[in-house]
C-alpha cells in the first residue's frame, strides 16, 4: 500500500472537543488530482491544513512517499517543501516584490543557488503570463494575479503534491478563470494535487477522483467524477449538488 | 537677553548636548534590542518567559523613570553594584524604553494577518527565518509611528538624568542658572538645544509614518 505517494491513516482532528475529522483514510497516488467537496465546515479545509502540519493531529497517521511524517521541526519543514500549499486569500509577503516574494524560499530554506532559482522563477512566471510583473508589489496586483504568484511560490520548491485550499474563494468572479486555467494546465503536465473547491464545473472537469465529505467523514467516493456530478450515490451529495443549481 | 552670554554659553550646552545624545540614543538603541526580544516572547507565547516580560512591562511602565534612576543609581550599590552616572542613565532608560518598545512592536506583531505566518510556514521556513524574513519587516513598518514617538518620549526623558548628576542639557542649565542667575538666556537656550536634538527625529519621523501610512509597500 505504501506505494502511494501520500497515504493517510485513520486521520482524527478534534478542536475544543468538537471532532472535526473523524477517522480519514485517503491514499493518493502520483500524478492524480483528488477534489474535495462538501458544506462548509466539513473539515476538508482542515484536512489539507493538517496534511501542512499547520493543525496538530490527535490520532493517525500521515505517509509521505511510505515515510512516516513526525512531529518535529525538521521533518516537517522538510514535510513542508514537499508538500505545498496555496491558501484562500491572498497570502503574498507585501513587503516584498513578486520575484523576491518566489525566490525567498527556495534560496533561503533550500540554499539553492540564487541564479539558478531566478531562471526558473522567470520560466514559470512566463507559464503564468505574469513576467513582466515580477518587480511589482502584491498591491499593485490583482486577486486573481495574486493567486497565479501564490501558485508559482509553491511550485518552484519542486513539491511532490500541491495542496490548494479553496484558491478561488475570495476572487472576483472574472478572475476566477485565469487562476483555475493554471491549475488545469498543471493537472495536464503531471502535477499531482489535492484541491478543495466550491467551482463545480472545475471539480468536474480536473478531478481525477472526487471525495464528498459531511461533518467530517468522507460520505461518497467517485473515481468518475462526471458519472458523480450527474448521479452522486449517496442523498447528501445529491442535496448538496442540488444546492448548486438556480 | 543678553547674546554675549548665551554665546559664551555655547560650548558648555553642545557638551550637554553631546553627552545627552550619546546617552539618549544608547538609551534608545536598547530599548529597540529589548523591545524585538520582548514583543516575540509574547507573541508567540514562550512558556515562563512571557510573564516575566508581562511582569517587566508593567513595572517599567508604572513608575516613573526618576524613580527607576534612582534604584539603580542609589539603591543598587547597597547591594555591591556601583555603576557610573552614565551607565545608569543609559540602562534607565533603555530599561523604561524596552517595555514601552515591548508593547508598541507586540501591537504590530499582532496588526500581522494569521496567513502571513503560516503561509511561511507552508514554504518550510523555520521559525528564525519566518520572523526574519516575513514577519519582522513587517511588524516593524506597522510599528514606525509608535516607534517615533517613544524615541521622541525617551530622548525628552533624558531631562531627569540631572537628578544623578549626570551633565545633561538640563543639569548644565540648572547649573548656569544657580551660578550666575541668567536665567532667561539659560532657559531658552535649553529649549533651542532640545529642538536640536528632537526636531530632526521628528520630522523624519513624519517623514517614514507618511510613506508608510497604510503599512503597504511598493508605489
Amino acid at each position: 500500500m505504501e506505494n502511494s505517494l501520500l497515504s493517510i491513516k485513520n486521520l482524527h482532528k478534534e478542536f475544543d472537543r468538537n471532532t472535526i475529522l473523524k477517522g480519514i483514510n485517503l491514499k493518493l497516488n502520483k500524478g492524480e488530482v483528488i477534489v474535495i467537496i462538501g458544506p462548509s465546515g466539513c473539515g476538508k479545509s482542515t484536512l489539507l491544513r493538517c496534511l501542512n502540519g499547520l493543525e496538530d493531529i490527535q490520532g493517525g497517521e500521515i505517509y509521505l512517499g511510505g515515510k512516516l511524517l513526525q512531529k518535529n521541526a525538521k521533518d516537517i519543514s522538510s514535510m513542508r517543501q514537499k508538500i505545498g500549499m496555496v491558501f484562500q486569500s491572498y497570502d503574498l509577503f507585501p513587503h516584498k516584490t513578486v520575484l523576491e516574494n518566489i525566490l525567498l524560499a527556495p534560496v533561503k530554506v533550500q540554499k539553492r543557488k540564487r541564479a539558478e532559482v531566478e531562471a526558473e522563477a522567470m520560466e514559470l512566471l512566463e507559464r503564468v503570463g505574469l513576467a513582466d510583473r515580477k518587480n511589482d508589489y502584491p498591491r499593485q496586483l490583482s486577486g486573481g494575479q495574486k493567486q497565479r504568484i501564490a501558485i508559482v511560490r509553491a511550485l518552484i520548491m519542486h513539491p511532490e503534491v500541491l495542496l490548494l485550499d479553496e484558491i478561488t474563494a475570495a476572487l472576483d468572479p472574472e478572475m476566477v478563470h485565469e487562476v483555475l486555467q493554471v491549475v488545469l494546465d498543471l493537472a495536464k503536465s503531471g502535477s499531482t494535487m489535492l484541491i478543495v473547491t466550491h467551482e463545480m464545473a472545475f471539480a468536474k472537469a480536473i478531478a481525477d477522483r472526487v471525495l464528498f465529505f459531511e461533518h467530517g467523514e468522507i460520505v461518497e467516493e467517485s473515481h468518475a467524477p462526471k458519472a458523480f456530478f450527474e448521479r452522486p450515490q449517496t442523498e447528501r451529495a445529491r442535496q448538496f449538488l442540488k444546492s448548486f443549481e438556480y | 537677553m543678553n547674546l554675549d552670554v548665551m554665546i559664551s554659553y555655547l560650548p558648555l550646552y553642545r557638551d550637554a548636548l553631546f553627552l545627552t545624545m550619546r546617552v539618549g540614543w544608547k538609551g534608545v538603541a536598547i530599548a529597540v534590542l529589548i523591545g524585538l526580544i520582548g514583543s516575540a516572547i509574547i507573541h508567540f507565547e514562550i512558556p515562563i518567559a512571557r510573564y516575566i516580560v508581562s511582569a517587566y512591562t508593567q513595572l517599567f511602565r508604572n513608575t516613573p523613570l526618576l524613580v527607576q534612576l534612582f534604584f539603580i543609581y542609589f539603591a543598587l550599590p547597597k547591594i555591591g553594584i556601583c555603576v557610573s552616572p552614565e551607565v545608569c542613565g543609559t540602562w534607565g532608560l533603555g530599561l523604561l524604553g524596552g517595555a514601552y518598545m515591548t508593547e508598541t512592536f507586540r501591537s504590530g506583531l499582532d496588526n500581522i494577518p494569521k496567513i502571513q505566518f503560516e503561509s511561511a510556514e507552508s514554504l518550510g521556513m523555520s521559525r528564525s527565518q519566518m520572523f526574519r524574513y516575513v514577519i519582522l519587516p513587517q511588524a516593524v513598518a506597522s510599528s514606525i509611528p509608535g516607534l517615533v514617538a517613544n524615541v521622541i518620549f525617551l530622548l525628552k526623558e533624558t531631562s531627569v538624568f540631572s537628578t544623578i548628576s549626570l551633565m545633561d542639557l538640563m543639569f548644565t542649565a540648572k547649573d548656569l542658572i544657580g551660578m550666575y542667575a541668567k536665567t532667561i538666556e539659560c532657559l531658552v537656550l535649553l529649549v533651542i538645544f532640545y529642538l536640536i536634538m528632537l526636531l530632526p527625529v521628528s520630522v523624519l519621523g513624519d517623514l517614514l509614518e507618511r510613506r508608510l501610512r497604510h503599512a503597504e509597500f511598493g508605489d
